[in-house]
């Protein structure tokens, strides 16, 4: 371990805000790539199945 | 040789066998990505020495240099998909294609949101006009004109050989533009330190960044195929096997999904 | 067959006199703001003249490429272009050429007035003016491919920037820089061989992504 306690480690010598800040956009970037394909799959799905039961009417 | 890669090429343009072998693939790119992530994160925040110049905000490399390298690198798959469709016409490789720009339009503004966040720190502004950071910017504008091309044609075979000339042309441009903005840079010499600087790493230092370079690639394939299951499912509604999926199991698809 | 391509659009651009003459109108609005916008001090009028006339350059090279493919594709003479015996992307060549005539090589010339308006130190028309005759070429050759992507589209004048503009920025580097090199008394030629390099560059890919685009267009 690089830090001696873990309020020092948040801090990151000075430069917690910027490190902790690119971090979390990165998590934000990440989980928009992750859930956006989810959500859209989940319309579709329910598009389709709309769909196959106005068919078999 | 040559008969079995043919194979391999016409399984490849079956979106019902793309469909399968991609859910069965996900699951390990997922896997082992985010091992690859976890440990790559915790040990460049956590481990890693500081660097002696710019100290702890060195530890942004771990996500800013991941992602210029990837969006970069998706833009020439996008092209090679574009040309792989244009040449073969193959309409998988146009689904890649067309799935693969926002992903790599999002990691270029990730790249530039955190380049210029490490910008703050070391040069004490948001935004320097550095060499790495403007190809970047480039970079996003070239995504931003084949998103452009998506929506504004209607047509979905049109809108993809249409970004696929874009893309295929700004793909032979990259390294042009790459080396005009660098040969730019050095004229006016506006930040004396770059951010990034391979050579003088230290392994405890360069070795998360590789496998946090490793474990992008991983989630990258994942969100790719994610979305091209999508557009697939889209596309081949009206098909038998679509419609027996669907039937049997949606449940359990919905939990494989990633 | 070529020839008389070019001989037609030749003559039809000069009987629209008035869409000839709107860019290098604009080209000279567009440097004039500069000067009302930022400060209309000689000295440092001459530091920015080089790049305030290659972007206005620039800009005023996409207001017309608009009209590169536009009145053949309305009046369906495109689609028998595309047909002729000759590979398409000749008559492309011969488009582009015609668009450069009419619209890029006129900027060369009005230039070096503008230079004297905002100022430009002595130096600098010589690379002004050679870097115009070099670079809208290219100009219009990638401007090409923009107008043929976006010739059937409705919305295509506000789509062209976007698809083209990230192409322009190795040329507007190296031209305004040589034109700075120039105001200082240094070597241009490293600039001018550069932007052959990219011409011939663009000379090859253009006529061809641009006559691929233009039956990717017109295929519906």
């Amino acid at each position: 371990m690089f830090f001696d306690d873990f309020s020092s480690f948040l801090a990151m010598g000075g430069h917690g805000l910027y490190v902790w800040l690119s971090y979390s956009l990165a998590a934000v970037i990440v989980a928009i790539n992750f859930i956006s394909p989810v959500l859209t799959r989940k319309k579709i799905i329910k598009d389709i199945e709309r769909q196959l039961r106005r068919e078999q009417k | 040789m040559w008969t079995r890669l043919k194979r391999l090429y016409h399984k490849m343009g079956s979106p019902k066998w793309f469909y399968e072998i991609t859910t069965r693939w996900s699951k390990w790119f997922m896997a082992v990505g985010s091992i690859l992530m976890l440990t790559g994160v915790v040990w460049g925040l956590a481990f890693a020495p500081a660097d002696y110049l710019q100290g702890n905000s060195f530890r942004i490399i771990y996500i800013h240099v991941p992602a210029s390298l990837l969006s970069q690198s998706a833009y020439i798959m996008m092209a090679v998909a574009g040309l792989v469709g244009l040449v073969w016409n193959m309409k998988m490789s146009f689904v890649v294609g067309k799935v693969i720009a926002p992903i790599g339009a999002s990691l270029a503004i990730l790249s530039l949101l955190t380049g210029a966040i490490w910008g703050k720190p070391t040069w004490g502004t948001w935004w320097v006009w550095d060499a790495r950071l403007t190809s970047m910017l480039i970079l996003l504008f070239l995504y931003f004109g084949v998103i452009a091309i998506y929506n504004a044609i209607e047509n979905d075979e049109m809108a993809n050989k249409a970004a696929a000339v874009l893309s295929i042309v700004g793909s032979i441009n990259i390294p042009v533009i790459k080396y005009s903005v660098e040969w730019w840079n050095t004229l006016h010499q506006s930040a004396t330190i770059t951010l990034t600087k391979k050579p003088t790493m230290a392994p405890e230092m360069f070795i998360p960044l590789m496998l946090t370079i490793l474990g992008f690639y991983c989630w990258f394939a994942v969100w790719v195929f994610a979305r091209t299951r999508n557009e697939i499912l889209f596309k081949e509604r009206k098909t038998n096997w679509v419609k027996k999926l669907l039937q049997n199991g949606h449940k359990k698809t919905t939990g494989a999904q990633l | 067959m070529l020839m008389a391509l070019l001989k037609r659009d030749l003559l039809l651009a000069f009987r629209s006199r008035g869409d000839l003459l709107n860019p290098l109108m604009f080209f000279m609005m567009v440097a004039s703001l500069f000067p009302l916008a930022v400060s209309p001090d000689p000295q440092f009028l001459g530091t920015i003249a080089a790049g305030v006339i290659w972007v206005g350059a620039l800009l005023a090279t996409l207001l017309s490429l608009d009209l590169m493919f536009k009145s053949d594709y309305e009046d369906g003479s495109l689609e028998q272009m595309l047909l002729m015996p000759q590979p398409a992307m000749l008559m492309v060549l011969v488009k582009v050429l015609v668009h450069w005539l009419v619209a890029g090589l006129p900027l060369a010339f009005i230039a070096p007035l503008l230079g004297l308006m905002l100022g430009l130190p002595n130096g600098g028309f010589m690379p002004l003016v050679l870097s115009l005759l070099l670079a809208t070429p290219i100009l219009s050759l990638l401007g090409a491919i923009g107008a043929g992507l976006t010739v059937g589209l409705r919305k295509g004048g506000m789509l062209m920037p976007l698809l083209i503009l990230p192409l322009y920025i190795p040329v507007l580097i190296f031209a305004s820089s040589s034109v700075q090199a120039g105001v200082q008394g240094s070597d241009y030629l490293g600039h001018m061989a550069f932007l052959g390099a990219y011409l011939a560059l663009t000379l090859v890919v253009a006529p061809v992504a641009a006559a691929a685009a233009l039956r990717i267009s017109l295929a519906r």
